[in-house]
Protein backbone atom coordinates (compact mmCIF):
# COMPACT_ATOMS: atom_id res chain seq x y z
CA UNK A 1 0.00 0.00 0.00
CA UNK A 2 2.29 3.23 -1.11
CA UNK A 3 0.91 6.20 -1.27
CA UNK A 4 3.88 8.33 -1.77
CA UNK A 5 3.00 11.19 -3.98
CA UNK A 6 3.75 15.14 -3.33
CA UNK A 7 0.85 16.52 -1.74
CA UNK A 8 1.66 20.13 -3.06
CA UNK A 9 -0.42 21.87 -5.95
CA UNK A 10 1.55 24.04 -8.22
CA UNK A 11 0.08 27.02 -10.20
CA UNK A 12 -2.44 27.39 -7.72
CA UNK A 13 -5.32 30.23 -8.15
CA UNK A 14 -4.85 32.97 -6.07
CA UNK A 15 -7.05 32.51 -2.70
CA UNK A 16 -10.46 33.83 -2.80
CA UNK A 17 -10.82 35.24 0.63
CA UNK A 18 -14.33 35.77 0.48
CA UNK A 19 -15.53 32.75 -0.69
CA UNK A 20 -13.68 30.34 1.74
CA UNK A 21 -15.09 32.77 4.56
CA UNK A 22 -18.45 31.85 3.53
CA UNK A 23 -17.64 27.93 4.11
CA UNK A 24 -17.08 28.84 7.72
CA UNK A 25 -20.85 29.62 9.41
CA UNK A 26 -18.92 30.21 12.83
CA UNK A 27 -17.35 33.54 11.28
CA UNK A 28 -20.34 34.98 10.49
CA UNK A 29 -21.72 36.08 13.75
CA UNK A 30 -21.86 38.82 15.94
CA UNK A 31 -20.06 39.07 19.47
CA UNK A 32 -20.46 42.30 21.56
CA UNK A 33 -22.86 43.57 18.64
CA UNK A 34 -20.16 43.32 16.10
CA UNK A 35 -18.68 41.35 13.80
CA UNK A 36 -16.88 38.51 15.02
CA UNK A 37 -12.61 38.91 14.10
CA UNK A 38 -11.14 35.42 14.77
CA UNK A 39 -7.50 35.57 15.27
CA UNK A 40 -7.08 32.56 17.66
CA UNK A 41 -6.68 29.90 15.10
CA UNK A 42 -3.17 28.75 16.94
CA UNK A 43 -5.78 27.49 19.97
CA UNK A 44 -7.96 26.39 17.09
CA UNK A 45 -8.99 26.75 13.67
CA UNK A 46 -13.26 27.22 12.89
CA UNK A 47 -14.81 24.36 11.20
CA UNK A 48 -16.06 24.70 7.20
CA UNK A 49 -19.72 23.23 5.99
CA UNK A 50 -18.10 20.27 4.61
CA UNK A 51 -16.77 19.48 7.89
CA UNK A 52 -19.80 19.82 10.18
CA UNK A 53 -21.85 17.76 6.91
CA UNK A 54 -19.62 14.95 7.35
CA UNK A 55 -20.11 14.76 11.32
CA UNK A 56 -23.99 15.11 10.51
CA UNK A 57 -23.96 12.57 7.57
CA UNK A 58 -21.99 10.19 9.62
CA UNK A 59 -24.18 10.22 12.75
CA UNK A 60 -27.63 9.91 10.29
CA UNK A 61 -26.72 7.17 7.52
CA UNK A 62 -23.78 5.30 9.14
CA UNK A 63 -22.90 4.86 12.93
CA UNK A 64 -21.58 2.07 14.19
CA UNK A 65 -18.82 0.46 15.63
CA UNK A 66 -15.44 -0.13 13.53
CA UNK A 67 -13.80 -3.18 13.21
CA UNK A 68 -16.19 -5.31 14.63
CA UNK A 69 -19.68 -5.77 13.34
CA UNK A 70 -20.42 -8.32 10.65
CA UNK A 71 -23.13 -5.91 9.51
CA UNK A 72 -23.72 -3.11 6.50
CA UNK A 73 -23.45 -0.18 8.80
CA UNK A 74 -20.34 -1.65 10.50
CA UNK A 75 -19.00 -1.81 7.04
CA UNK A 76 -19.75 1.89 5.93
CA UNK A 77 -18.37 3.33 9.00
CA UNK A 78 -15.07 1.16 8.47
CA UNK A 79 -14.36 1.58 5.56
CA UNK A 80 -14.81 5.75 5.74
CA UNK A 81 -12.46 5.23 9.06
CA UNK A 82 -9.82 3.54 7.41
CA UNK A 83 -10.33 6.07 4.41
CA UNK A 84 -9.44 8.79 6.44
CA UNK A 85 -6.55 6.96 7.89
CA UNK A 86 -4.85 7.37 4.19
CA UNK A 87 -6.42 10.83 3.74
CA UNK A 88 -4.22 11.61 6.55
CA UNK A 89 -0.93 9.36 5.63
CA UNK A 90 -1.49 11.24 1.91
CA UNK A 91 -1.66 14.20 3.74
CA UNK A 92 1.79 13.87 5.58
CA UNK A 93 3.23 12.51 2.53
CA UNK A 94 3.74 9.03 4.65
CA UNK A 95 4.87 5.87 2.96
CA UNK A 96 1.97 3.79 4.13
CA UNK A 97 -1.69 4.52 6.13
CA UNK A 98 -0.11 1.62 8.91
CA UNK A 99 2.68 4.07 9.73
CA UNK A 100 -0.71 6.37 10.92
CA UNK A 101 -2.41 5.98 14.70
CA UNK A 102 -5.51 8.08 15.84
CA UNK A 103 -5.30 9.43 18.42
CA UNK A 104 -6.91 12.29 20.82
CA UNK A 105 -4.87 15.06 19.34
CA UNK A 106 -1.60 16.08 19.13
CA UNK A 107 -1.02 15.62 23.06
CA UNK A 108 -2.23 12.32 22.90
CA UNK A 109 0.24 11.47 20.12
CA UNK A 110 3.34 12.72 21.83
CA UNK A 111 2.32 10.73 24.90
CA UNK A 112 1.88 7.62 23.63
CA UNK A 113 5.70 7.87 21.87
CA UNK A 114 7.27 8.97 25.35
CA UNK A 115 5.35 6.61 27.22
CA UNK A 116 5.51 3.66 24.62
CA UNK A 117 9.16 4.21 22.60
CA UNK A 118 10.44 5.81 26.17
CA UNK A 119 9.78 3.17 28.18
CA UNK A 120 11.35 0.64 25.47
CA UNK A 121 14.72 2.45 24.84
CA UNK A 122 15.45 4.98 27.83
CA UNK A 123 17.45 4.32 30.47
CA UNK A 124 18.77 6.56 33.21
CA UNK A 125 21.81 8.72 32.47
CA UNK A 126 20.37 8.76 28.79
CA UNK A 127 19.15 12.53 27.23
CA UNK A 128 16.00 14.05 25.44
CA UNK A 129 16.50 17.76 24.11
CA UNK A 130 13.91 19.46 23.72
CA UNK A 131 13.48 23.14 22.23
CA UNK A 132 12.89 25.76 24.88
CA UNK A 133 10.08 26.84 22.35
CA UNK A 134 7.99 23.77 22.76
CA UNK A 135 4.25 23.48 23.56
CA UNK A 136 4.07 22.21 27.05
CA UNK A 137 2.58 19.13 25.11
CA UNK A 138 6.40 18.55 24.02
CA UNK A 139 7.87 19.31 27.11
CA UNK A 140 5.99 17.61 30.24
CA UNK A 141 5.61 13.63 28.54
CA UNK A 142 9.51 13.62 28.38
CA UNK A 143 9.97 15.07 31.83
CA UNK A 144 7.37 12.05 33.11
CA UNK A 145 9.08 9.19 31.08
CA UNK A 146 12.40 10.96 32.09
CA UNK A 147 11.59 10.89 35.62
CA UNK A 148 10.30 7.09 35.44
CA UNK A 149 13.55 5.69 33.81
CA UNK A 150 16.04 7.94 34.94
CA UNK A 151 16.62 10.11 31.93
CA UNK A 152 17.59 13.91 32.04
CA UNK A 153 15.80 16.61 29.75
CA UNK A 154 17.66 19.61 28.15
CA UNK A 155 16.55 21.94 26.09
CA UNK A 156 17.87 23.49 23.21
CA UNK A 157 17.75 27.47 23.77
CA UNK A 158 17.00 30.22 20.77
CA UNK A 159 18.42 33.82 19.99
CA UNK A 160 16.32 36.79 20.61
CA UNK A 161 14.00 36.36 17.31
CA UNK A 162 13.06 32.77 18.54
CA UNK A 163 15.41 31.13 16.24
CA UNK A 164 16.75 27.69 17.42
CA UNK A 165 20.52 27.55 18.03
CA UNK A 166 21.43 24.86 15.83
CA UNK A 167 25.17 25.37 16.67
CA UNK A 168 24.17 24.75 20.61
CA UNK A 169 21.61 21.77 19.16
CA UNK A 170 24.74 20.45 17.60
CA UNK A 171 27.15 20.94 20.56
CA UNK A 172 24.32 19.25 22.86
CA UNK A 173 24.12 16.38 19.88
CA UNK A 174 27.65 15.31 20.45
CA UNK A 175 27.13 15.17 24.32
CA UNK A 176 24.57 12.57 24.03
CA UNK A 177 21.23 12.41 22.85
CA UNK A 178 18.62 9.63 22.53
CA UNK A 179 15.77 11.65 21.79
CA UNK A 180 14.93 14.86 20.03
CA UNK A 181 11.67 16.40 20.48
CA UNK A 182 10.80 19.99 18.67
CA UNK A 183 7.81 22.05 16.72
CA UNK A 184 7.52 22.16 13.40
CA UNK A 185 6.11 25.67 14.02
CA UNK A 186 6.61 27.73 16.91
CA UNK A 187 2.59 28.59 18.77
CA UNK A 188 3.73 31.41 20.31
CA UNK A 189 6.41 33.13 18.21
CA UNK A 190 5.31 31.42 14.82
CA UNK A 191 8.97 30.37 14.11
CA UNK A 192 9.23 28.06 11.55
CA UNK A 193 12.05 25.38 12.52
CA UNK A 194 14.31 23.43 9.95
CA UNK A 195 13.04 19.86 11.28
CA UNK A 196 14.54 18.50 7.33
CA UNK A 197 18.05 19.73 8.88
CA UNK A 198 17.50 19.07 12.73
CA UNK A 199 16.53 15.17 11.71
CA UNK A 200 19.73 14.91 9.67
CA UNK A 201 21.78 16.25 12.35
CA UNK A 202 20.26 13.96 15.01
CA UNK A 203 20.13 11.13 12.72
CA UNK A 204 23.90 11.89 12.18
CA UNK A 205 24.51 11.38 15.95
CA UNK A 206 21.89 8.18 16.90
CA UNK A 207 18.61 10.20 18.16
CA UNK A 208 15.38 9.78 17.25
CA UNK A 209 13.00 12.89 16.55
CA UNK A 210 9.42 13.48 17.40
CA UNK A 211 8.29 16.61 15.97
CA UNK A 212 5.84 18.47 16.58
CA UNK A 213 3.38 19.77 13.57
CA UNK A 214 -0.13 20.74 15.33
CA UNK A 215 1.23 24.55 13.97
CA UNK A 216 2.31 23.10 10.92
CA UNK A 217 -0.32 21.94 9.49
CA UNK A 218 -3.27 24.50 8.72
CA UNK A 219 -0.26 26.26 7.12
CA UNK A 220 2.05 24.45 4.80
CA UNK A 221 2.48 21.15 3.04
CA UNK A 222 4.31 18.64 5.87
CA UNK A 223 6.34 15.81 4.20
CA UNK A 224 7.34 13.58 7.01
CA UNK A 225 9.22 11.45 4.07
CA UNK A 226 10.84 14.96 3.05
CA UNK A 227 11.94 15.38 7.29
CA UNK A 228 12.34 11.56 7.71
CA UNK A 229 11.22 12.22 10.99
CA UNK A 230 10.54 9.26 13.41
CA UNK A 231 7.76 10.39 14.82
CA UNK A 232 5.08 13.58 13.87
CA UNK A 233 2.07 14.73 15.65
CA UNK A 234 -0.51 16.98 15.22
CA UNK A 235 -4.55 18.09 16.11
CA UNK A 236 -7.37 17.80 14.22
CA UNK A 237 -8.95 20.69 15.60
CA UNK A 238 -6.26 23.26 14.23
CA UNK A 239 -6.72 22.06 10.63
CA UNK A 240 -10.03 23.17 10.63
CA UNK A 241 -11.37 19.24 11.45
CA UNK A 242 -12.98 18.49 14.78
CA UNK A 243 -12.07 18.71 18.44
CA UNK A 244 -10.79 15.05 20.07
CA UNK A 245 -9.22 13.31 16.56
CA UNK A 246 -5.61 13.65 16.17
CA UNK A 247 -2.89 11.78 14.80
CA UNK A 248 0.01 10.14 15.12
CA UNK A 249 2.89 9.15 12.21
CA UNK A 250 6.09 6.66 12.89
CA UNK A 251 8.65 5.27 11.18
CA UNK A 252 7.28 1.59 10.61
CA UNK A 253 10.10 0.61 12.13
CA UNK A 254 9.71 1.95 15.29
CA UNK A 255 6.35 1.27 15.81
CA UNK A 256 6.72 -2.30 15.33
CA UNK A 257 9.11 -2.35 17.73
CA UNK A 258 7.17 0.08 20.39
CA UNK A 259 5.31 -1.57 23.32
CA UNK A 260 1.13 -0.84 23.41
CA UNK A 261 0.70 2.58 24.99
CA UNK A 262 -3.31 1.79 26.26
CA UNK A 263 -4.20 -2.10 26.69
CA UNK A 264 -8.18 -2.84 25.68
CA UNK A 265 -10.53 -4.10 22.73
CA UNK A 266 -8.65 -3.55 19.35
CA UNK A 267 -5.25 -3.82 20.19
CA UNK A 268 -5.14 -6.95 20.78
CA UNK A 269 -4.51 -10.26 18.55
CA UNK A 270 -5.20 -12.87 21.49
CA UNK A 271 -5.98 -12.21 25.17
CA UNK A 272 -5.72 -15.60 27.42
CA UNK A 273 -4.77 -15.30 30.81
CA UNK A 274 -1.75 -17.16 30.27
CA UNK A 275 -0.43 -14.48 28.04
CA UNK A 276 -2.01 -11.58 25.54
CA UNK A 277 -0.62 -10.93 21.59
CA UNK A 278 -1.19 -7.26 20.31
CA UNK A 279 -2.36 -6.85 16.66
CA UNK A 280 -0.03 -4.84 14.42
CA UNK A 281 0.42 -0.64 14.10
CA UNK A 282 -1.61 1.09 13.87
CA UNK A 283 -4.03 -1.23 15.70
CA UNK A 284 -1.58 -2.35 18.72
CA UNK A 285 -2.00 2.11 19.21
CA UNK A 286 -5.47 2.38 19.02
CA UNK A 287 -7.24 0.44 22.33
CA UNK A 288 -11.40 1.14 22.89
CA UNK A 289 -13.46 2.24 20.00
CA UNK A 290 -11.91 5.62 18.27
CA UNK A 291 -13.02 8.50 18.05
CA UNK A 292 -15.28 7.44 14.75
CA UNK A 293 -16.84 10.87 13.38
CA UNK A 294 -13.57 12.75 14.35
CA UNK A 295 -11.39 10.46 12.20
CA UNK A 296 -13.66 10.75 9.37
CA UNK A 297 -14.73 14.63 9.87
CA UNK A 298 -10.74 15.14 10.14
CA UNK A 299 -10.75 13.33 6.49
CA UNK A 300 -13.38 16.10 5.32
CA UNK A 301 -11.63 18.78 6.90
CA UNK A 302 -8.03 16.98 4.81
CA UNK A 303 -9.56 17.20 1.31
CA UNK A 304 -11.22 20.84 2.23
CA UNK A 305 -7.89 22.16 2.43
CA UNK A 306 -6.18 20.21 -0.03
CA UNK A 307 -8.84 21.48 -2.33
CA UNK A 308 -7.39 25.14 -1.46
CA UNK A 309 -4.14 23.96 -1.86
CA UNK A 310 -1.22 24.59 0.46
CA UNK A 311 0.28 27.12 -2.33
CA UNK A 312 -2.82 29.21 -2.56
CA UNK A 313 -2.46 29.21 1.75
CA UNK A 314 0.92 29.73 2.04
CA UNK A 315 0.94 32.91 -0.30
CA UNK A 316 -2.20 34.50 1.64
CA UNK A 317 -0.88 33.86 4.73
CA UNK A 318 2.30 35.36 3.86
CA UNK A 319 0.48 38.68 2.71
CA UNK A 320 -1.25 38.73 6.16
CA UNK A 321 2.18 38.10 8.02
CA UNK A 322 3.69 41.09 6.16
CA UNK A 323 0.88 43.32 6.29
CA UNK A 324 0.10 42.65 10.33
CA UNK A 325 3.80 42.78 11.20
CA UNK A 326 4.04 46.75 9.04
CA UNK A 327 0.66 46.84 11.02
CA UNK A 328 1.72 46.54 14.72
CA UNK A 329 4.82 47.58 14.45
CA UNK A 330 3.63 50.88 13.48
CA UNK A 331 1.57 50.91 17.39
CA UNK A 332 3.21 53.12 19.73
CA UNK A 333 4.69 51.06 22.79
CA UNK A 334 3.76 47.57 21.05
CA UNK A 335 6.77 44.51 21.31
CA UNK A 336 5.95 41.72 18.55
CA UNK A 337 7.55 38.77 20.41
CA UNK A 338 8.74 36.76 18.14
CA UNK A 339 10.48 37.90 14.80
CA UNK A 340 12.38 34.38 13.31
CA UNK A 341 13.44 35.28 9.41
CA UNK A 342 10.95 32.21 8.38
CA UNK A 343 7.74 32.52 10.43
CA UNK A 344 3.81 31.86 10.09
CA UNK A 345 1.18 34.43 10.77
CA UNK A 346 1.43 34.33 14.08
CA UNK A 347 1.79 37.95 16.16
CA UNK A 348 2.83 37.43 19.82
CA UNK A 349 3.01 40.99 21.12
CA UNK A 350 3.70 43.55 24.55
CA UNK A 351 1.92 46.73 25.12
CA UNK A 352 4.31 49.21 27.36
CA UNK A 353 2.56 49.77 30.55
CA UNK A 354 -0.28 47.55 29.80
CA UNK A 355 -0.37 44.23 31.32
CA UNK A 356 -1.67 41.35 28.37
CA UNK A 357 -4.38 40.39 31.06
CA UNK A 358 -5.77 43.99 30.82
CA UNK A 359 -6.38 43.96 27.17
CA UNK A 360 -7.84 40.76 26.54
CA UNK A 361 -11.28 41.91 27.77
CA UNK A 362 -11.57 45.31 25.59
CA UNK A 363 -10.23 43.86 23.01
CA UNK A 364 -12.81 40.93 23.38
CA UNK A 365 -15.43 43.61 23.39
CA UNK A 366 -14.72 44.49 20.40
CA UNK A 367 -15.34 41.11 18.88
CA UNK A 368 -11.51 40.40 17.95
CA UNK A 369 -10.84 37.22 19.30
CA UNK A 370 -7.14 36.76 20.61
CA UNK A 371 -5.21 34.49 23.09
CA UNK A 372 -3.84 35.79 25.96
CA UNK A 373 -1.27 34.03 28.25
CA UNK A 374 1.91 32.08 28.40
CA UNK A 375 0.14 29.95 25.53
CA UNK A 376 1.62 26.61 27.11
CA UNK A 377 4.94 28.09 26.94
CA UNK A 378 6.02 29.29 29.92
CA UNK A 379 9.74 28.51 28.88
CA UNK A 380 9.54 30.90 26.17
CA UNK A 381 7.80 33.52 28.75
CA UNK A 382 10.57 33.52 31.12
CA UNK A 383 13.27 33.27 28.36
CA UNK A 384 11.50 37.28 27.67
CA UNK A 385 11.10 37.68 30.78
CA UNK A 386 7.24 38.40 30.42
CA UNK A 387 4.34 37.06 32.26
CA UNK A 388 2.46 36.56 29.10
CA UNK A 389 1.40 37.89 25.53
CA UNK A 390 -1.19 39.05 23.68
CA UNK A 391 -1.60 36.32 20.35
CA UNK A 392 -3.14 36.51 17.07
CA UNK A 393 -3.02 34.15 15.07
CA UNK A 394 -4.31 33.94 11.32
CA UNK A 395 -6.00 31.35 9.41
CA UNK A 396 -6.33 31.63 5.46
CA UNK A 397 -9.40 32.92 5.89
CA UNK A 398 -8.84 35.98 7.97
CA UNK A 399 -7.99 39.76 5.85
CA UNK A 400 -6.18 42.41 6.31
CA UNK A 401 -9.08 44.21 7.14
CA UNK A 402 -9.73 41.86 10.21
CA UNK A 403 -5.70 43.14 10.87
CA UNK A 404 -7.18 46.87 10.80
CA UNK A 405 -9.68 45.90 13.29
CA UNK A 406 -7.27 44.28 15.72
CA UNK A 407 -5.19 47.43 15.12
CA UNK A 408 -7.98 49.85 15.69
CA UNK A 409 -9.38 48.09 19.26
CA UNK A 410 -5.88 48.08 20.16
CA UNK A 411 -5.91 51.69 20.13
CA UNK A 412 -8.85 51.48 22.29
CA UNK A 413 -6.88 49.90 24.75
CA UNK A 414 -4.54 52.33 24.74
CA UNK A 415 -7.19 55.06 24.98
CA UNK A 416 -9.14 53.33 27.95
CA UNK A 417 -5.88 52.79 29.54
CA UNK A 418 -3.96 56.12 28.86
CA UNK B 1 -8.60 51.43 58.22
CA UNK B 2 -11.58 52.31 55.63
CA UNK B 3 -10.23 51.78 51.87
CA UNK B 4 -10.44 53.99 49.06
CA UNK B 5 -11.34 57.26 50.76
CA UNK B 6 -14.56 56.01 52.95
CA UNK B 7 -16.41 54.60 50.00
CA UNK B 8 -18.87 52.04 50.94
CA UNK B 9 -19.64 48.95 48.52
CA UNK B 10 -23.27 51.04 48.65
CA UNK B 11 -21.49 53.85 46.93
CA UNK B 12 -20.19 51.45 44.38
CA UNK B 13 -23.10 49.54 43.48
CA UNK B 14 -24.22 53.09 42.77
CA UNK B 15 -21.51 54.28 40.80
CA UNK B 16 -22.11 51.00 38.69
CA UNK B 17 -25.85 51.43 38.21
CA UNK B 18 -25.89 55.04 36.84
CA UNK B 19 -23.27 54.08 34.44
CA UNK B 20 -25.25 52.41 31.32
CA UNK B 21 -22.76 50.87 28.96
CA UNK B 22 -19.80 47.93 29.45
CA UNK B 23 -16.94 50.86 28.86
CA UNK B 24 -17.82 53.43 31.34
CA UNK B 25 -18.32 50.76 33.79
CA UNK B 26 -14.97 49.26 32.82
CA UNK B 27 -13.64 52.99 33.19
CA UNK B 28 -14.78 53.19 36.64
CA UNK B 29 -13.46 49.92 37.31
CA UNK B 30 -10.35 51.26 36.52
CA UNK B 31 -10.25 54.52 38.41
CA UNK B 32 -11.28 52.11 41.82
CA UNK B 33 -8.39 50.41 41.15
CA UNK B 34 -6.13 53.47 41.27
CA UNK B 35 -7.02 54.44 44.42
CA UNK B 36 -5.66 51.51 46.39
CA UNK B 37 -3.17 52.17 48.97
CA UNK B 38 0.10 51.39 47.81
CA UNK B 39 1.49 48.62 48.45
CA UNK B 40 5.05 48.11 49.96
CA UNK B 41 7.47 46.87 47.46
CA UNK B 42 9.21 44.83 50.37
CA UNK B 43 5.87 43.11 50.23
CA UNK B 44 5.86 41.97 46.54
CA UNK B 45 7.55 38.32 47.45
CA UNK B 46 6.60 35.00 46.49
CA UNK B 47 5.32 33.88 50.18
CA UNK B 48 2.63 37.01 49.57
CA UNK B 49 1.41 35.42 46.34
CA UNK B 50 -2.54 34.58 45.85
CA UNK B 51 -2.28 31.51 43.59
CA UNK B 52 -4.97 30.89 41.38
CA UNK B 53 -4.95 34.53 39.37
CA UNK B 54 -3.67 34.77 35.78
CA UNK B 55 -2.06 37.83 36.64
CA UNK B 56 0.15 38.13 39.72
CA UNK B 57 -1.35 38.87 42.94
CA UNK B 58 0.41 39.86 46.44
CA UNK B 59 -1.89 39.81 49.29
CA UNK B 60 -0.48 40.73 53.13
CA UNK B 61 -2.88 40.99 56.15
CA UNK B 62 -2.98 41.77 60.00
CA UNK B 63 -4.62 41.45 62.56
CA UNK B 64 -5.44 44.72 64.72
CA UNK B 65 -7.35 45.01 67.67
CA UNK B 66 -9.33 47.55 68.91
CA UNK B 67 -11.95 48.27 71.87
CA UNK B 68 -11.67 44.48 72.50
CA UNK B 69 -12.67 43.83 69.21
CA UNK B 70 -10.28 42.10 66.46
CA UNK B 71 -10.49 42.95 62.97
CA UNK B 72 -8.47 41.90 59.88
CA UNK B 73 -7.07 44.78 57.88
CA UNK B 74 -5.44 44.15 54.49
CA UNK B 75 -3.70 44.80 51.37
CA UNK B 76 -3.26 43.59 47.95
CA UNK B 77 -2.20 44.43 44.35
CA UNK B 78 -1.58 43.44 41.26
CA UNK B 79 0.05 43.87 38.25
CA UNK B 80 -3.08 44.25 35.79
CA UNK B 81 -5.44 47.00 36.54
CA UNK B 82 -8.57 45.21 35.74
CA UNK B 83 -7.34 43.30 38.71
CA UNK B 84 -6.55 46.11 41.10
CA UNK B 85 -10.61 47.43 40.55
CA UNK B 86 -11.42 44.17 41.65
CA UNK B 87 -9.32 44.13 44.58
CA UNK B 88 -10.72 47.87 45.19
CA UNK B 89 -13.90 45.91 45.56
CA UNK B 90 -13.16 43.72 47.94
CA UNK B 91 -11.17 46.18 50.16
CA UNK B 92 -14.27 47.92 50.63
CA UNK B 93 -16.41 44.74 50.99
CA UNK B 94 -14.05 43.25 53.36
CA UNK B 95 -11.10 45.17 55.08
CA UNK B 96 -11.21 46.10 58.91
CA UNK B 97 -13.75 43.60 59.27
CA UNK B 98 -14.15 40.91 62.51
CA UNK B 99 -13.24 37.58 61.31
CA UNK B 100 -17.30 37.14 62.10
CA UNK B 101 -18.63 39.55 60.22
CA UNK B 102 -16.01 39.01 56.89
CA UNK B 103 -17.51 35.20 57.21
CA UNK B 104 -20.84 36.51 57.02
CA UNK B 105 -20.23 38.37 53.61
CA UNK B 106 -22.00 36.80 50.18
CA UNK B 107 -19.23 38.58 48.35
CA UNK B 108 -20.77 36.17 45.24
CA UNK B 109 -24.54 38.24 45.65
CA UNK B 110 -22.42 41.81 46.49
CA UNK B 111 -20.83 40.81 42.92
CA UNK B 112 -24.27 39.66 41.09
CA UNK B 113 -25.31 43.12 42.03
CA UNK B 114 -22.61 44.70 40.26
CA UNK B 115 -23.37 42.80 36.90
CA UNK B 116 -19.67 42.70 36.82
CA UNK B 117 -18.81 38.78 36.45
CA UNK B 118 -20.46 38.29 32.77
CA UNK B 119 -18.07 40.84 31.52
CA UNK B 120 -15.35 38.91 33.20
CA UNK B 121 -13.42 35.69 31.06
CA UNK B 122 -14.01 32.39 33.48
CA UNK B 123 -10.71 32.22 34.31
CA UNK B 124 -10.38 35.81 35.48
CA UNK B 125 -13.58 35.24 37.66
CA UNK B 126 -11.42 31.82 39.14
CA UNK B 127 -8.87 34.34 40.05
CA UNK B 128 -11.72 36.46 42.11
CA UNK B 129 -12.72 33.71 43.83
CA UNK B 130 -9.05 32.67 44.42
CA UNK B 131 -8.57 35.77 46.89
CA UNK B 132 -11.79 35.64 48.25
CA UNK B 133 -11.00 31.96 49.21
CA UNK B 134 -7.99 33.88 50.40
CA UNK B 135 -9.74 36.07 52.74
CA UNK B 136 -12.42 33.98 53.92
CA UNK B 137 -9.32 31.65 54.94
CA UNK B 138 -7.72 34.45 57.12
CA UNK B 139 -10.99 35.19 58.82
CA UNK B 140 -11.50 31.27 59.50
CA UNK B 141 -7.92 31.17 61.57
CA UNK B 142 -8.83 34.38 63.34
CA UNK B 143 -12.27 33.12 63.86
C1 LIG C 1 2.77 23.44 18.99
C2 LIG C 1 1.66 22.73 19.71
N1 LIG C 1 1.83 21.46 20.12
C3 LIG C 1 0.88 20.78 20.74
C4 LIG C 1 -0.34 21.35 21.02
C5 LIG C 1 -1.36 20.55 21.75
O1 LIG C 1 -2.45 20.26 20.96
P1 LIG C 1 -3.75 19.57 21.58
O2 LIG C 1 -4.10 20.36 22.79
O3 LIG C 1 -4.75 19.68 20.50
O4 LIG C 1 -3.39 18.16 21.90
C6 LIG C 1 -0.59 22.65 20.61
C7 LIG C 1 -1.87 23.30 20.92
O5 LIG C 1 -1.97 24.39 21.38
C8 LIG C 1 0.44 23.35 19.95
O6 LIG C 1 0.26 24.63 19.56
Amino acid sequence: MSLAQPNTDTNAPALDVERVRGDFPALHQQVHGKPLVYLDNAATSQKPQAVLDTIDDYYRRYNANVHRGLHQLAELATQAYEQARIKVARFLNAPDARQVVFTRGCTEAINLVAAAWGKANLKAGDVVLVSEMEHHSNIVPWQLVAEATGATVKPIPFDDRGVLLLDAYEKLLSEGAKMVAVTAVSNSLGTINPIGRIVDLAHNAGAVVMADAAQAVPHMAVDVTAWDADFVAFSGHKVFGPTGIGALYGKAELLDAMPPYHGGGEMIEQVKFTGTTFAQPPAKFEAGTPNIAGAIALGAAIDYVQAIGFDAITAHEKQLLDYGTAALQSVDGLKLIGAAPDKAAVFSFTLDGIHPYDMSPVLDHEAVAIRTGHHCTQPVMDRFGIPATVRASAAFYNTTDEIDKLIAALEKVKTIFA
Amino acid sequence: MPALDGMTIDDITTGFEFLGDWEQRFSYLLDLGKKLPPFLETDRIEGNKVHGCQSQVWLVAHVVTHNGKMRIEFQAVSDAHIVNGLIAILMTIYNGKTPAEMLAIDSQAIFNRLDLEQHLSPTRRNGLHAMVQRIQKLATEHA
